[in-house]
């Protein structure tokens, strides 16, 4: 165990971040001490992952200084970083699946006898790395195959061999089940008394205050309350989470009409990633979805719209059986997507507005199959007005701002006239100004009797927007929330629980 | 020629991907997709023979050239779209044998008529390209892998219609439609050829279809979810790509007067060429039929060329290769200054 007045292994004072004009870490302070390990929580947009990225060498601080080992630390590279000795360990893994345990180890840095590589010397250590683990695999397997959780220790044990004296987890228990979770947290025991230090990030509240020896609470990229044990309320580290930031102007919202329009019943999931999800959304209704990245939403709304395939489960629209197999299903049935991701789903870059409008509006600027560019040009001229682009529609999408951009997006799939409009994640990366029209455009589609569904990460956005709130955790939901019942501390424990 | 073009509205018509920029005033490029860098290379090329040698600038050559570049032409627009919508096909060689072969077992072997003899080749060539666009789309095998094994198929079967002997012996029409040149202008294979760019760029542009070709290798994710359907539109294009690569035999049969299986080796290869020279873009979403009709000119007109010029084809054959890195480098270059 850590003693508390032992020098800090990594100390950061006044760690700034901006990123263009707007500024995302303010002046942040973190220590980090041999053979302790410190929880970093905080809600999505925080900055936990920028702060990360800094000391793992991946980004550069604007302003603020960094110690190492009681030295200027200043890394240019991750490569710099590594070779101090801190390594992150990505939520995402990042190994070779058709090479075995002990080249992943060290790859890049293979170790050489007589201009070959030395195999027997790689294994070797190799299987020193992973037997300090615990783990009791030949380290000439091959990692694919291997559970995700040996996977994450692999991660680990690369590290080790490279000497990390700190190591940075993200989320690592997210793909763990509950008997992988304890492997791992007797392996976090054993490093703790090696003298590692680890900055362990999780939104898992539970399992924080088990792990942890004292918790680092970020918000809105301020450092907002440090506990120096871990043995705290879960309700006060969430309502440290929370907190209230700056007040955001949401329009009125108004009330919901009596028809039911969509109707899901006990969907699934083929992977997984959801299970048993009821919930109805009536015309003119406003229907919230939040919860935690990995939590299933994406996913979910995803698979009702027919995007992914539905395992189990039925969906109604306007009173009908539709279980949507395909896209042009549901669109057909008068249900659209807006995807999460305007850059990888929702535009096709390098073409320009008018055409992109075009894509997803054929029967609108066609006659019995048949296009002209006029016609193209005029219905998206109309789109671009209505939804207050700001370009012409000959640009090139990616020559947009990110705001301009969601609303060609909007413009694209609300130009068909749905019943029931789907939007993930509407607001990510955009700016407050653009953000107030999309809400705007949310809240005038409601009230013209659309059935809409809002799946977003950003807490007070769904508190701001909804009607009714449906919190998911772990594919799941925890709960529907009434407009008047819900706020963010009723929200995040929902979102937290965990089965 | 300008000059009466300027009064049709050509100007204000769809092009290839988005790559038109202004309305209103004319651009010879328009015409052809935007492809002005080839357009001018093209042009370059033919003063550039024109005063090289005696016999380039002739309406004779000219209409010679077109017959030379006939069955690359009919080819090359199957492959554009292919190529449109992020694929490749290499099978196209192969398949324009298994037509030609098709065609003569039916007609000399059999002794059906023509027209039912042209109908099995352009439906066994269709046949090809279904299962192709089967592999690719619901067994999800590469283009490349699922076109390849198509590639060897078609030429086996084309070998086992025959033994691999050829046949002769065809009506004597049919060689004549590749000969006789209708007022003193166009052969009936020329013609075909000529309709075919017509249809396709009608199609590329005017068409819900072929405007969602575009969509498709943009980015087929959002195509697939502004709810077109991706797998059907790739089966087909794979299918046309296949039945023009047909057509193409048919027309390569009424030249030679003659089928024979081992026939079409490596066109594929001529076909990309011309697509890439053109400036259709490998990775899909941008060019479109206009340029792969002046990566088809430019390379029967160096062909020409170079033969009138007395060049041997082992050195025609490094410079048809210099010209495809001058192409597409200029394509890059241009794309990074954007």
């Amino acid at each position: 165990m850590a003693s508390p007045d032992a020098p800090a292994l990594l100390s950061l004072r006044g760690i700034r971040k901006s990123f263009g004009p707007t500024e995302v870490l303010h002046g942040v302070d973190l220590n980090v001490r041999p053979g302790e390990v410190v929880a970093l929580l905080g809600e999505n947009g925080a900055g936990k992952s920028t702060l990360s990225n800094i000391i793992s060498g991946a980004i550069q601080p604007s302003a603020g200084e960094m110690m190492w080992q009681g030295a200027t630390y200043s890394p240019a590279r991750p490569k710099e970083a590594i070779e101090g000795g801190i390594a992150m360990i990505h939520q995402e893994l990042l190994l070779l699946p058709h090479l075995s345990i002990a080249e992943n180890i060290f790859v890049g840095r293979y170790p050489m006898r007589h201009g070959r590589v030395d195999r027997a010397y790689m294994e070797k250590r190799a299987s020193q790395g992973l037997q300090r683990l615990g783990l009791n695999i030949s380290s000439k397997r091959l990692v694919e195959g291997l559970s995700t959780a040996n996977q994450q220790l692999i991660e680990i044990a690369k590290a080790l061999t490279l000497d990390a004296k700190l190591l940075i987890l993200d989320e690592p228990t997210a793909a763990l089940g509950g008997a992988e979770t304890e492997l791992l947290f007797k392996q976090v025991e054993q490093l703790k008394s090696e003298g590692v230090g680890i900055i362990y990030i999780s939104h898992r509240l539970e399992e924080i205050r088990k792990i942890a020896d004292r918790i680092v609470v970020l918000r809105d990229g301020d450092k907002v309350q440090e506990f120096d044990s871990a043995d705290v309320p879960v309700r006060s580290i969430v309502e440290a989470m929370v907190g209230r930031s700056l007040e955001r102007m949401f329009p009125e919202i108004p009330s919901p009409g009596e028809e039911t329009l969509l109707d899901v019943r006990n969907v699934s999931a083929s992977d997984d990633s959801f299970s048993n999800v009821s919930f109805r959304v009536n015309a003119g209704e406003i229907f919230g979805i939040a919860g935690l990245v990995g939590a299933g939403r994406t996913e979910l709304v995803r698979a009702i719209t027919g995007a992914d395939a539905i395992a189990s489960g039925q969906v109604f629209l306007k009173g009908q059986e539709v279980t949507p197999r395909t896209p042009a299903d549901a669109i057909r049935n008068g249900m659209v997507l807006v995807p999460e991701d305007r850059k990888l789903q929702g535009l096709v870059l390098d073409h320009s507005i008018e055409e992109n409008i075009g894509y997803a509006n054929r029967q609108s600027v066609t006659r019995s199959g048949w296009i002209t560019k006029g016609w193209v040009r005029k219905f998206a001229g109309e789109c671009i007005e209505k939804f207050g682009v700001k370009g012409q529609g000959w640009q090139d999408a990616d020559e947009m701002s990110g705001g301009n951009q969601q609303k060609v997006v909007l413009a694209k799939w609300l130009a068909r006239d749905p019943e029931i409009v789907v939007l993930d994640e509407p607001t990510r990366g955009i700016d407050v100004g653009a953000r107030s029209t999309i809400y705007e455009i949310v809240v005038e589609l409601a009230s013209r009797g659309i059935a809409v569904v809002v799946v977003s990460s950003d807490l007070e956005e769904v508190l701001g927007l909804s009607n009714r709130i449906m919190v998911m955790a772990d594919g799941s939901p925890q709960g529907i929330l009434d407009r008047t019942q819900a706020n963010d501390v009723s929200v995040m424990e929902l979102a937290t629980q965990f089965n | 020629m300008g000059s009466e073009l300027a009064q049709t509205d050509v100007g204000d018509t769809v092009t290839g991907g988005g790559e038109q920029k202004e309305t209103g005033r004319f651009k010879l490029s328009n015409l052809f997709g935007g492809s002005t860098g080839p357009l001018l290379g093209l042009i370059a090329l033919c003063i550039v023979l024109s005063f090289a040698t005696d016999s380039f600038l002739s309406l004779r050559n000219f209409l010679n050239i077109l017959d030379q570049i006939t069955v690359l032409g009919i080819i090359a627009v199957g492959m554009t779209f292919v190529i449109l919508i992020g694929g490749i096909d290499l099978s196209v060689g192969s398949v324009l044998a298994l037509s030609m072969m098709v065609l003569g077992y039916l007609n000399i072997v059999a002794g059906m008529p023509m027209g039912i003899a042209i109908i099995g080749a352009l439906a066994a060539s269709a046949v090809v390209g279904i299962v192709a666009g089967i592999l690719i789309t619901e067994f999800k095998v590469p283009a490349f892998v699922a076109t390849l094994a198509m590639m060897s198929i078609a030429r086996g079967l084309a070998n086992m219609i025959t033994d691999g002997s050829q046949l002769i012996g065809f009506p004597p029409w049919f060689n004549l439609s590749a000969i006789i040149r209708h007022g003193g202008f166009l052969t009936t294979t020329v013609a075909i050829m000529l309709a075919v760019f017509v249809v396709a760029i009608l199609f590329q542009r005017y068409r819900a279809g072929g405007r969602s070709l575009y969509a498709i290798g943009g980015n087929p994710e959002v195509a697939r979810l502004a709810g077109i359907n991706v797998k059907r539109s790739t089966v087909l294009v794979y299918m046309f790509c296949a039945m023009l690569a047909g057509l193409a035999g048919v027309t390569l049969a009424a030249r030679l007067d003659a089928v024979q299986p081992s026939i079409g080796i490596a066109y594929e290869l001529d076909a990309i060429a011309a697509v890439v020279i053109g400036g259709t873009s490998l990775s899909g979403g941008t060019g479109g039929v206009g340029g792969t009709i002046i990566g088809v000119l430019i390379i029967g007109v160096l062909r020409n060329g170079l033969n009138l010029l007395s060049v041997s084809p082992f050195l025609q054959s490094v410079i048809i290769g210099l010209v495809i890195v001058l192409a597409v480098a200029a394509e890059t270059f241009k794309h990074r200054k954007k």
